[in-house]
């Protein structure tokens, strides 16, 4: 038995497809795919090999598209992608939670921020309408990327809870598999609001969601005013910036095993450019759930850099040692194949790269 | 040209063209279609009807016509309650966006 590792990417033109063995020392690309339209997330089903991309395009809309054959042919369809006649209609699919297991629902995030879930692999949709009927959604204010519901973390055993994570609206929980929610944002700052209103309930800028492998209740958080933990599933979170060059940043990645590790790449701050600080590339590592930071910078560019890296553009594989992957708003995308130590370019020029995935296949 | 599929739908008869990026997505789909259709907005179901999926790429949940498509009527901009006529020309285009 073989292993294929997949870089699922995508791009302000379409996805992209890179390939490698276990090595992860030579890749191979292909695409662009999705007949080019923008490509907010593509996201692949282990046990299957199906790969979703979703994403809108200005003249036709949002779609999810869909390939059974690892990119050689791919279909679409927003059938049931909608909200009701009258209400502002679907711009784009942000993110999508495959089915951790067969029977479970594929998930979709869109803009203007809402869920859908599909039980057919992506041919068909339904409005998950329970987080859009919640009290607070009037005043969910639009971050400078859209109202985009950008994350979705499932639990890992229990179908029934999922958190989604809303720019600008914070991080909501649902334990009875989206018919209820509730904010969970408490300890996060909102600092562009008024002084003495920094902590509100709900309306923080929160830039990725990520769940610690094999600790459900562990979640990390990168946010427009910081970087946090929380150890119970949400309801409480505590910053981890401390010793990291910027509170500012947008992707988080976890390892694959150990729920101590997190990778980041901080910017320079949200008005300072939102490039990498001081022009130099660096990936930051912690090792024990964000006390401490480390920088990786062998093998990134270090000087004249002025890229940043989107919320969705970081990822890890499942392998031992685990890879480490970014793409960048100038379309250059890194690797690296023992967890962070070492980073190869493997490709330039590519549209500006909005997300970044791994599927390993075994076979 | 594909020709009406169903011989008992009434309204005038007419030509719909489709643009080539429309027609990617549509696979079998083609440029010049003839059906019945009294408005844009039935000549646009039954574009649905033969390929699943067209009207949300031509429409949207409004509904309406998609901000970046233009369907002319006969040489007119129309909006999905147009009528048609017996011989109506409707021309689905993209109009100018993207980045």
């Amino acid at each position: 038995m073989s292993t294929r590792v997949l870089l699922l990417i995508g791009t302000k033109k379409g996805a992209f497809i890179f390939e490698s063995d276990d090595a992860r020392h030579r890749w191979s690309m292909r695409g662009p795919y999705c007949e080019t339209w923008p490509i907010n997330h593509v996201a692949g089903d282990p046990a299957t090999g199906t790969i979703w991309a979703g994403g809108g395009n200005e003249w036709f809309g949002p779609a999810v598209w869909r390939t059974d054959d690892l990119g050689a042919s791919w279909s679409h369809s927003s059938d049931g992608l909608a909200y009701a006649a009258g209400e502002e209609p679907i711009k784009a699919v942000w993110s999508l939670a495959p089915a951790p297991r067969p029977g479970a629902p594929l998930y979709a995030g869109v803009q203007p921020a809402g869920l859908f879930r599909s039980d057919d692999a992506g041919s068909t949709w339904r409005h998950v309408s329970g987080l859009r009927d919640h009290p607070t959604r009037p005043d969910w204010q639009p971050g400078g990327g859209g109202l985009i519901l950008h994350s979705l973390v499932r639990h890992p055993e229990d179908e029934r809870q999922l958190w989604v994570a809303i720019s600008t609206a914070g991080v909501f929980h649902s334990a009875d598999g989206g018919e209820t929610w509730e904010p969970r944002n408490r300890g996060t700052r909102a600092d562009f609001l008024p002084e003495g209103q920094n902590y509100p309930e709900f309306g923080q800028c929160v830039h990725c969601l990520a769940m610690a492998p094999g600790m459900p209740d562990r979640l990390y958080q990168q946010n427009h005013c910081g970087m946090y933990r929380s150890d119970d599933g949400g309801r409480q979170w505590h910053s981890i910036e401390a010793g990291l060059p910027s509170s500012f940043g947008f992707p988080a990645a976890v390892h694959p095993r150990d729920p101590d590790t997190l990778y980041l790449l901080p910017l320079n701050g949200d008005t300072a450019g939102r490039t990498v600080p001081d022009g130099k590339a660096a990936v930051w590592r912690t090792r024990d759930g964000g006390k401490t930071w480390r920088d990786l910078r062998h093998g990134l560019p270090q000087g004249n850099v002025f890229f940043g890296v989107l919320r969705q553009a970081m990822a890890t594989d499942r392998l031992d040692p685990a890879g480490v992957y970014f793409g960048s708003s100038s379309g250059s995308l890194y690797a690296s194949a023992d967890e962070g130590e070492g980073w190869t370019c493997i490709a330039e020029h590519l549209p500006t790269i909005l997300s970044v995935e791994t599927l390993v296949l075994d076979r | 040209m594909a020709a009406p599929t169903d011989p008992t739908v009434t309204g005038p008869a007419v030509v719909v063209t489709l643009p080539g990026v429309l027609r990617r997505l549509f696979p079998g789909s083609v440029r010049r279609v003839e059906l019945r259709a009294a408005t844009v907005a039935e000549a646009i179901d039954d574009l649905d009807a033969r390929w699943p999926g067209m009207r949300d790429r031509i429409c949207d949940s409004t509904p309406a016509i998609r901000r970046h498509m233009n369907v002319f009527v006969d040489g007119e901009r129309a909006a999905l309650d147009a009528p048609l006529r017996e011989g109506s020309a409707v021309v689905v285009l993209t109009a100018v966006s993207g980045g």
